[in-house]
């Protein structure tokens, strides 16, 4: 089994690196001990900063399928764990009904054909303890958007990965999935749950890094004008925003100047490709108000000073 | 390196017993989870036992900081002062000093900057500067009757539907399949009766924030009160103070003993009968909490006098925001009842234009009223 192959925190680091995640020393820490204290990682921290992306590369690095369940107020058992294909029993019934089959078995015998696997329909969760050889990566997105009830039945499913459908028994893992928890933290996580789970807060990356993630994931772009995108939304940060960038807007805001055809930012470029980066008008006030010509020269600044 | 089970174990556990001096809960199975953690990564890095620790015992961005202290004064002291000890403390020390001379010597400067080892408690009282009162230990029997009242005062709130389903007596919504289905067993088969869904409804989430600033201190005690009743007499509340910063208590409050909820609650707020800034707390609240989601389609209620220190146009602003994503502002202002009262309070009047219901909070008389505000449609 692929787990097996790591065997320090360094080789995750390179691994995940291999995937085009840079990760810094403590993320790949956890990744490290999630994979082999096979527990699920709970990841808070900003919008944009990289925690789902962290599942998917995951899933690449390690081979496993990505099985994602996206949570929302009101998600339930239905939704992520499975379903039964009504129109299709109702379809049998008929067909039994019609060839007059239906009356010649007993009802049980009809009820067993009818709560078949044939007829159910295997949702996030249940797909993630199907059997196979390499672990699936089930990444639970936004967890704090699902309500307290949904949460304890997750925590129940999460410490033995087994599921009872009552009609048909009990699925249980033969290769428990390495599991991925998100939130954003509108809302704490139940602490049963956390207590299940390692833990890691993922903060923007610092200045370094950020260049090395935009070279990475932007190529076509200079070095130059890396440098001065990463410290552009450096800068931003410090600001008080309502929403300061994430990776993610760093990564759009560097690809746009790029597809422009964009050497070097001037006061047009970045008064141009603003929405990029922020997506709030009163942020982009904020920005206007402090001066964009002043954050040029400051990005100018940073990106040399390092070199 | 390979370090025998017992010491790890030790180290872990004195270790843990220092957070939770410190403030952090850390409940037994982190522990183990920490020394099973202990067990695959390298020893033989600071680093690593750092971020081992980080991930399994710290659950809460929140006590980061007190994590990093600890960590310091634990590893690190006995890496500065025990290095002629035996035992397990030692083994790890040596390890240290081998791999990670050069970190040690950095963290040594601060901590000699700091203080010694002696004080190790008093340093995590992070709250002394800032005033603290003992509100926990009084007798006050008026308070004490009025808790009783606040329990009985019911804040429901307008419904809003959810996108669960919930089984419908009535045709016209949704077709109920997996009803119909298990009922035509019944009938061998035949679909002998439809059933249906329609949307359930949920209680709107509740947002209190609570000024406990000087200007408010006569108050703020009774509507502490207040908000632990709404917290434990409801779902989906969420509760706040804020003076110079902005402390969540939902948890501390929801206790159903008022005496444990309340000293809880009085020993995590830093700020109790300081200045105020409001809207600089509000931003807080909006940018760490209500805007992400905790305020959005809620009823926020904000209890306060509307002084503000700070830029009355930041509170502006703050509140236009805050209002654009809740469901309903209530501003509950206790000094409302006095005879010729205008709302000239700086802060007052820059946040009025974005509160929908501003309210009396002075009495328990007022509270009725504001929880009949709260559930109107």
């Amino acid at each position: 089994m692929s787990l097996h192959a790591f065997t320090s925190v360094a080789q995750v680091r390179n691994a995940l690196g291999g995937q085009n995640y840079l990760a810094d020393e403590g993320l790949a820490t956890a990744v490290f001990l999630a994979l082999s204290l096979k527990r699920p990682l709970l990841l808070e921290g900003e919008a944009g900063v990289g925690k789902t992306e962290l599942a998917k590369v995951i899933a690449a690095m390690t081979g496993g399928e990505l099985i994602r369940l996206q949570c929302y107020e009101g998600i339930d058992a239905s939704q992520a764990v499975y379903d039964w294909d009504y129109s299709r029993q109702l379809l049998h019934l008929r067909a039994a009904e019609a060839s007059g089959e239906a009356k010649s078995k007993d009802t049980s015998l009809l009820e067993s054909e009818l709560y078949n696997e044939r007829f159910l329909i295997k949702r996030a969760l249940l797909r993630a303890i199907d059997n196979r050889t390499t672990p699936a990566v089930l990444l639970i997105d936004e967890i704090d958007r699902a309500d307290d009830e949904f949460e304890a039945y997750l925590l129940e499913i999460l410490s033995d990965f087994q599921i009872t459908v009552p009609e048909l028994g009990t699925f249980s893992a033969t290769t428990p999935p390495i599991v991925v928890l998100t939130s954003n933290r509108t809302r704490d996580v139940h602490d049963a749950l956390k207590r299940r789970c390692l833990y890691h807060w993922v903060e923007h990356p610092n200045f370094e890094r950020e260049v090395a993630i935009v070279r990475l994931r932007v190529p076509q772009i200079a070095e130059s004008l890396a440098r001065q995108v990463a410290a552009a939304v450096e800068a931003m940060r410090g600001l008080n925003l309502y929403k300061p960038p994430g990776v993610a807007e760093t990564i759009d805001w560097a690809t746009a100047l790029g597809q422009l055809g964009i050497l070097e930012l001037d006061e047009t470029s970045v008064a141009a490709t603003l929405g990029t980066v922020l997506k709030y008008r009163e942020d982009h006030e904020r920005v206007r108000e402090t001066g964009i010509a002043d954050l040029v020269k400051q990005a100018f600044d940073r990106g040399l000073s390092h070199n | 390196m390979h370090i025998a089970g017992s010491s790890a174990d030790e180290m872990a556990v004195s270790f843990a017993r220092v957070l939770r001096g410190a403030g952090i809960s850390v409940p037994i199975d982190s522990v183990i989870t920490f020394v099973q953690a202990l067990d695959v990564v390298s020893m033989t890095k600071r680093n690593d036992v750092y971020w081992a620790g980080r991930a399994t015992l710290v659950h809460r961005p929140e006590d980061q900081q007190l994590f990093d202290r600890a960590f310091a004064v634990f590893w690190e002291h006995h890496n500065a002062t025990d290095t002629d000890e035996d035992g397990p403390p030692q083994k790890i020390t040596l390890l240290l000093d081998d791999e990670d001379g050069q970190d040690k010597n950095k963290d040594d400067d601060a901590n000699n900057a700091d203080d010694d080892n002696q004080t190790m408690q008093l340093r995590f009282t992070a709250n002394e500067s800032l005033r603290n009162k003992d509100f926990a230990n009084y007798t006050d029997e008026e308070l004490h009757e009025s808790q009783k009242l606040m329990h009985q005062l019911r804040l429901a709130g307008p419904p809003r539907q959810s996108l669960r389903l919930t089984h419908a007596k009535r045709s016209g919504s949704r077709h109920d399949l997996r009803r119909t289905v298990r009922a035509s067993l019944a009938f061998g088969g035949e679909s002998a009766r439809l059933h249906w869904r329609k949307p359930s409804e949920r209680q709107r989430r509740l947002v209190v924030l609570l000024d406990i600033s000087g200007s408010m201190e006569p108050y703020a005690r009774a509507l502490l009160r207040f908000m632990h009743a709404a917290v434990v007499g409801r779902q989906r509340v969420e509760a706040f103070t804020f003076g110079t910063r902005l402390t969540r208590l939902t948890k501390e409050l929801s206790s159903r003993d008022p005496d444990r909820a309340l000293t809880r609650a009085a020993a995590q707020v830093p700020d109790w009968s300081g200045g105020t800034r409001l809207g600089e707390s509000l931003r807080r609240f909006n940018a760490t909490w209500g805007v992400r989601g905790m305020a959005r389609g809620a009823i926020v209620v904000v209890l306060s006098d509307g002084w503000d220190r700070g830029d009355p146009e930041v509170l502006a602003e703050q509140m236009q925001r805050l209002q654009r994503v809740a469901f309903r502002v209530v501003w509950v202002n206790p000094l409302k009842v006095t005879p010729g009262y205008a709302p000239l309070a700086r802060g007052m009047a820059a946040a009025l234009p974005f509160v929908d219901d501003f309210v009396e909070g002075h009495s328990i008389q007022a509270l009725e009223h504001l929880t009949r505000v709260i559930s109107r449609d």
